[in-house]
């Protein structure tokens, strides 16, 4: 049993937990998650490590209440306890003094690039982090992102904060200002990862992008996570997450994500009726 | 016993154990075999001739007491036989379900020769279950502490076989394991309907009460080190039992279609997940009608008789690229799965998977035929001319096998594997591995093969272990 210390909520349905797992934190590294099952009947997915703290034994996550699990996990509170937690799996980020380097976050993906970034930062690169999110309030972690960054961008659908627009664009900005870039990893929505591979592919910039396929395991053993890249068949789990993303079948790993959809909304349903929950967002406190 | 009694006891037949019938058994997860009654394995029982020199000791990995155990059924001494057995095997109620007994013990069974060999793996199931069934199981003999403490990297057949002899010889036995129930491929690989979860969770009790502490959510490699194991967490030696967890796809176009499963991501799905019982458990499994299960061996066998006790299956095909007469899997295996309802496509080789919408729709195969034998001494199988034909599909179990699983030995330099990712051995007779004080055993040496096997080799190297730690 792995007991929830801290419970926050950042933005709507995007909460922050740290959770007291002292043998996972002592090895965690930026780049790798876990696999939680949070009791019983429960399912196993994965989640990024955010952040961990040896000392404490702590490990922090981000949890997006999006499915049945992620929700159920959303209305847990400090105190309460995790069945199983498993970790830490995959490989860690390669860092490395590369020069300047891009790390585009885009909404729930910028908790997974802040140990990232801090790394690179400590590395001595020029970190550029760009963070994109639908609007202000979606928007999280700015501040932290400021502090362990050398320059920080931020852009949102709509304008609210910062440039109105996509991380593309920034990106293609950078770009266009002849800004030379050594490397950029992109973490966030498929179609986001897609986008900046695609982008930076023309200038032969090196580009990571991290994959969070369906996983059971996450050990190697099940095959779920299966990704193409170059050609070949990689699991996600074990050999990434990060990979290539000029060698990556984003279409792939599209129509992969798409198989568990209508279980996922009947699982969600039915916790919802059962819980007779209406999700009410938290009050916000900011602290990290 | 005289001649003639002996003779009689060659022509009696076999006692068969009850069943539950086909029709009613494809649609339910509830064990096939319902085993012997007292009775019947007393009249079985009797039927061994309790031969001087016993040939069926041979043919058993780990050597169990046959005849012995088999002479105190036929007396009614139920009990006494189940701690015969478990002097040489923790887990009876597993082997005596799973192990390939026709290849093994009863292969070599004297009264075989003439007659039906005598059902020893019948007979051990019933004792195992006996024992259980009566609230007696026995904790064995446990030997004074020796101080020493031992690890052991994965909780399937090999390390639970090394587990129990270990801890019987009084060391201190840590069990660790990566998924979140302990059992290896006898928990997330066979299903339900051939090893009850309740029977391997009733054995792995027995094993906690030798004192085997199990540590699940352990991922040896990447939570610790084997130098942290030792160095730091005092373990004085290790047995790496991680198994062959890496499953093979085909190479072939398709296989990333949705509907498209290992037999590993399949069984775990139900087995460990329970995705059978969704959304009452969280995982699904997508409600499919049309399977193709390709390959031949008993993990492809549990994959067809899964998806076809599943309640939306109407069709499962299994394709296999030989016949019958080469199928890997066990005899029992197959004629369960035929009695069942399962059809099987000899002959037939995957060549594409077809999809549409990004769903499997229909599979795309090659007629075979037999030519010489291979370094296997099964007949190779050739493609024929011309012969592709398709099958309607929405669901491709793949049950090729597994490759080794990289993720420990890539954490450790000092650990020696082969070509293939298997842990070398450096002193097979005791299963050491090129590391002093780590040794090795089951399809992560072997490549994948079957549990008796691996308990075999776990016990080979517990009592290698045994002199490694007593001589320190």
């Amino acid at each position: 049993m792995y007991q929830i210390l801290e419970k926050n909520c950042l933005a709507s349905q995007v909460f922050r937990f740290v959770i007291l797992a002292p043998d996972i934190a002592r090895k965690a590294q930026p780049g790798q998650f876990i696999i939680i099952r949070l009791d019983e009947t429960g399912e196993r997915i994965p989640l990024t490590i955010s952040d961990s703290d040896p000392v404490r034994g702590t490990l922090t996550l981000f949890v997006q209440a999006v499915g049945k699990t992620s929700l159920e996990m959303s209305r847990m509170n400090s105190g309460d306890m995790i069945l199983d937690v498993v970790g830490p799996l995959g490989n860690p980020t390669e860092i490395d003094r590369f020069g300047t380097v891009v790390i585009v976050g885009g909404g729930f993906g910028i908790a997974a690039i802040h140990p990232i970034v801090r790394a690179l930062t400590r590395a001595g690169n020029k970190t550029i982090s760009i963070l994109g999110a639908r609007s202000k309030e979606l928007l999280i972690l700015e501040d932290e992102m400021v502090t362990v960054s050398t320059e920080v961008q931020v852009v949102t659908d709509d304008g609210s904060r910062g440039t109105k627009g996509r991380v593309t664009d920034i990106l293609q900005t950078l770009i266009a200002k002849k800004v030379l870039i050594d490397r950029v990893i992109a973490i966030g929505p498929l179609i986001m990862m897609k986008a900046i591979a695609y982008l930076t592919r023309p200038h032969k910039i090196p580009t990571l992008v991290s994959m969070n396929p369906i996983m059971i395991d996450g050990t190697g053993m099940c095959g779920a996570c299966r990704v193409m890249v170059g050609g070949e068949m990689k699991f996600a789990c074990v050999d990434g997450p990060e990979f290539d993303g000029h060698a990556v079948d984003f279409e792939g790993l599209l129509n992969r994500l798409k198989s568990y959809i209508p279980e996922e909304a009947e699982a969600k349903e039915k916790f919802l009726s059962e819980t007779k929950g209406t999700c009410r967002l938290e009050k916000t406190s900011g602290v990290i | 016993m005289t001649d003639n009694t002996r003779s009689k006891k060659n022509k009696a037949p076999r006692t068969k154990a009850p069943e539950q019938s086909p029709e009613v058994r494809r649609k339910n997860f509830k064990e096939v075999s319902l085993g012997y009654s007292p009775a019947m394995a007393q009249l079985e029982a009797s039927r061994c001739i309790q031969c001087k020199k016993p040939k069926c000791v041979i043919g058993c990995p780990v050597r169990v007491a046959i005849p012995d155990f088999i002479k105190q059924i036929a007396d009614g001494n139920f009990i006494e036989a189940a701690q015969i057995i478990k002097e040489s095997n923790a887990l009876p109620a597993v082997t005596g379900r799973v192990c390939p007994q026709e290849d093994q013990c009863e292969k070599h069974c004297v009264i075989g020769i003439k007659g039906e060999p005598l059902a020893i793996g019948k007979l051990e199931r019933f004792v195992a279950d006996y024992e259980r069934l009566h609230r007696e199981v026995k904790p064995l003999q446990i030997a004074p502490p020796t101080g020493k403490k031992i690890a052991l990297i994965g909780a399937g057949p090999a390390g639970l076989a090394a587990a129990g002899d270990l801890a019987k010889w009084g060391h201190e036995v840590v069990i660790f394991e990566a998924l979140h129930k302990p059992g290896g491929v006898l928990f997330y690989g066979i299903p339900e309907f051939r090893l009850p979860k309740e029977i391997l969770e009733a054995e792995l009790d027995y094993l906690k009460r030798l004192g085997i502490e199990i540590k699940v959510n352990y991922v040896i490699g990447k939570i610790k080190t084997l130098d942290e194991l030792m160095h730091e967490d005092g373990f004085d030696a290790i047995f790496i039992g991680t198994g062959a967890g890496l499953p093979y796809f085909l190479g072939i176009p398709g296989e990333n279609l949705n509907g498209v499963y290992s037999a590993n991501e399949f069984l775990t799905r139900i087995n460990l997940m329970h995705a059978w019982e969704f959304p009452d458990f969280d995982t699904p499994v997508h409600p499919h009608k049309n399977f193709i299960v390709i390959g031949g061996g008993n993990t492809a066998l549990d994959a067809a008789r899964t998806a076809l006790r599943l309640p939306t299956t109407e069709k499962v095909t299994l394709l296999y690229r030989r016949t019958r007469e080469e199928m890997p899997a066990r005899l029992e295996e197959i004629e369960h799965g035929e009695a069942e309802g399962i059809e099987f496509e000899y002959l037939a080789n995957p060549v594409a998977i077809q999809g549409s919408n990004g769903w499997v729709s229909e599979i795309v195969c090659q007629k075979m035929q037999l030519g010489e034998a291979d370094s296997s001494n099964r007949r190779r199988p050739y493609p024929v001319e011309g012969s592709e034909f398709s099958i309607t599909a929405d669901a491709v179990i793949i049950a090729l096998g597994s490759g080794s699983n990289p993720l420990l030995a890539k954490s450790d330099s000092d650990l020696k594997t082969d070509s293939h990712g298997h842990i070398e051995l450096a002193d097979p007779d005791i299963n050491a591995t090129s590391r002093t004080g780590v040794f090795a055993g089951g399809d992560i040496v072997t490549g994948a093969a079957t549990v008796i096997s691996a308990m075999g080799a776990g016990k080979k190297a517990a009592q290698g272990i045994h002199n490694y730690v007593m001589s320190l």
